[in-house]
């Protein structure tokens, strides 16, 4: 078993830049994908697999008190693959294969491909629920892993997710963190002119998880609130994390008229425009 | 995209792209016509209606279970809803919406799923329809179209909303060739005659069609003549032109973007199987989930090409 050692505040902020540059390069590359939908979740990701919250082993993918986490909103799969490269579960070489015919690397999560995907998603509304699942069987089996999901601000449309947070209440599902990427927009435009589920923290603790609202691209704020959410013993918790959809490369997306670029890769010439702006 | 050379065929608009347009020329001729969408409208297509006549599009969010029951509604209260998502989450995420508060009351509600089949490429299999016909085609009284290039599409969205019950539409991502005019006719329940020959009958629908017509190209050069049916009507069936297929030709290849169970396929076999036993060779994805990769190339892999269609007439004519 690996406990990943922590890396400094320091190194996590150059690993968000990694992160970010693996995310520009595999979505240009494949011509296709949610570049922006990743770029936002990077703080998070970064923290959670480099900053000390999640114990797992790429030796041994499915080891079973390994901390886990669920990418609900399954588009933004480019930054996990990231996350996973780095802490070596594939060879960092095999990103630019993301979403050709044959790779492992595929446009929505699959984890019958890889045993490091804890959930094959892409259906979005349907990754708590999952995360309810294992943070039972967690339960009954004594272990102390914790399972993390993460969705979108969009997202939480679906009924299910309402379904999944009223049962992990009922279960006092301590071991179950839901991550809120609100970063404003969905597929066809703003979030809060789709469906005005905005208001997040009010609605979720009413169903009586412990919910923080935190800026969650300032990597410190995620630190922060990871730690509060794994010293809470009775309740499930919640991170509401406040980004923007393409942090990071907002300087490069904003000339083109749309902040949200959804769906979209950048093309050739704005994806060198961007990692001139993530180079170290 | 290759689909069609053979045959001649010139490349057109995607099937959703037809059916956008259409609904939005239709728009003033069916003023009870209303479009409720899943945060998807810029893919479906709707959005081409909704921002022609904004105050008869509705978006509930990425919510499919709600966004069938408003529709439903709609429907009870008068409205010709059409109701649309990728055919995966429109299908698979609201079916038991569908079955209760659509087929079961026999509401007028349009369905209309895009991105189906594999075709789509990269997004993957969680965004591949690959069962929807097999699911909407076992609700009684719903209507299951499948068109099969753009001008097509055009005659079949104005015949969904004239017809009387719920219609289940699906439609393809990517470009494919014309095969049809804008003066052809096309009949919800009718399956048109593309190519007369005299060895076998293929039948297809969909994106499936003009791999059909490229394939009894290849076949003719063999000296095999093979009939090409459009079955863009799956439910109700054309039952008469399957009997007089099965009676003037003797064997069928059917050839669909879909699992093998519940599809094309099965439906065809279980009108022969009654009424006009004959050897039948069937093309589809096989009983296995895609992947990502380029369409063309998934085609290819999962055996959905006009290679396949000649080795299954071949195999059919040999029986
Ligand atoms: C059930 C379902 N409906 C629709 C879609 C299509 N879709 C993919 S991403 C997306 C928008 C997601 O918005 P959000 O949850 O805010 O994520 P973001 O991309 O902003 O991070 C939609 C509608 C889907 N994948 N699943
Ligand atoms: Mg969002």
């Amino acid at each position: 078993m690996a406990i990943f050692k922590p890396l400094s505040l320091d190194e996590m902020k150059a690993k968000t830049k990694v992160l970010r540059r693996h995310i520009v390069r595999m979505t240009t590359e494949a011509g296709s994908g949610h570049p922006s939908s990743s770029m936002s979740a990077v703080e998070m990701v970064t923290a959670l697999f480099f900053g000390g919250f999640m114990q797992h082993d790429p030796a041994q993918p499915r080891w079973n008190n390994r901390d886990r986490f669920i990418l609900s909103k399954g588009h933004a799969v480019p930054v996990l693959y990231a996350a996973l490269a780095e802490c070596g579960y594939f060879p960092v070489e095999e990103l630019i294969t993301l979403r050709k015919l044959g790779s492992r690397l595929e446009g929505h999560p699959n984890m019958k491909r890889l045993d490091c995907i804890e959930a094959s998603t892409g259906s979005l509304g349907q990754g708590l629920s999952v995360g309810v699942g294992h943070a039972l069987a967690c339960h009954m089996d004594g272990l102390s892993a914790h399972t993390y999901v993460m969705l979108g601000d969009g997202e939480m449309g679906e009924g299910q997710v309402w379904e999944a947070l009223a049962s992990a209440e009922k279960y006092k599902l301590a071991n179950l963190t839901a991550i809120v990427d609100q970063n404003g927009y969905q597929q066809t435009g703003a979030t809060k002119d789709v469906l005005k589920l905005t208001e997040f923290q009010p609605k979720i603790e009413a169903f009586g998880w412990h919910v923080q609202t935190i800026n969650g691209n300032d990597i410190e704020q995620v630190i922060a609130a990871l730690k509060i959410a794994r010293s809470v013993k009775d309740r499930p918790t919640a991170i509401v994390s406040q980004t923007q959809k393409g942090f990071g490369i907002l300087p490069v997306l904003a000339p083109t008229g749309d902040l949200n670029y959804h769906g979209k890769p950048l093309s050739k010439e704005l994806a060198e425009k961007a990692l001139a702006l993530l180079a170290d | 995209m290759t689909i069609g050379q053979a045959a001649g065929l010139k490349l057109g608009k995607a099937v959703r792209d037809a059916f956008g347009t259409a609904l939005k020329e239709l728009g003033n001729e069916f003023p009870t016509v209303v479009t409720v969408d899943g945060d998807v409208g810029n893919s479906t297509r709707t959005e081409v209606f909704a921002k022609a006549f904004p105050e008869r599009g509705f978006n509930v969010g990425i919510a499919e279970s709600n966004m069938v029951g408003v529709a439903a509604g709609l429907a009870a209260a008068g409205k010709i809803p059409v109701v649309s998502s990728f055919a995966a989450f429109l299908t698979c995420n609201a079916y038991d919406q569908i079955r209760m508060c659509v087929a079961y009351p026999h509401l007028n509600v349009k369905m209309v799923g895009s991105h189906a089949g594999i075709s789509i490429g990269e997004d993957g299999a969680s965004q591949m329809a690959i069962e929807d016909i097999a699911l909407m085609s076992a609700l009684p009284g719903v209507a299951v179209v499948v068109p099969a290039d753009a001008p097509s599409t055009k005659h079949l969205v104005k015949g969904m909303l004239e017809h009387k019950g719920p219609v289940y539409m699906r439609c393809g991502r990517i470009d494919v060739p014309e095969i049809y005019g804008p003066d052809s006719v096309l009949t919800i329940g009718k399956a048109n005659q593309l190519r007369e020959g005299k060895n076998l009958t293929i039948i297809a629908n969909g994106l499936m069609v003009g791999i059909a017509l490229d394939a009894a190209v290849a076949l003719e050069a063999k000296g095999i003549t093979a009939r090409v049916l459009d079955l863009h009507t799956v439910s109700p069936i054309d039952e008469e032109a399957i009997v007089k297929a099965v009676k003037e030709t003797g064997r069928l290849v059917v050839a669909e973007e879909h699992l093998p169970h519940g599809g094309v396929g099965s439906a065809v076999a279980s009108v022969t199987a009654q009424l006009a036993p004959c050897p039948i060779e069937f093309v589809n994805i096989g009983n296995t989930y895609a992947e990502s990769g380029d369409p063309e190339g998934l085609l290819k892999k999962y055996g959905l090409t006009a290679e396949a269609i000649v080795a299954a007439a071949e195999k059919v004519c040999s029986r």
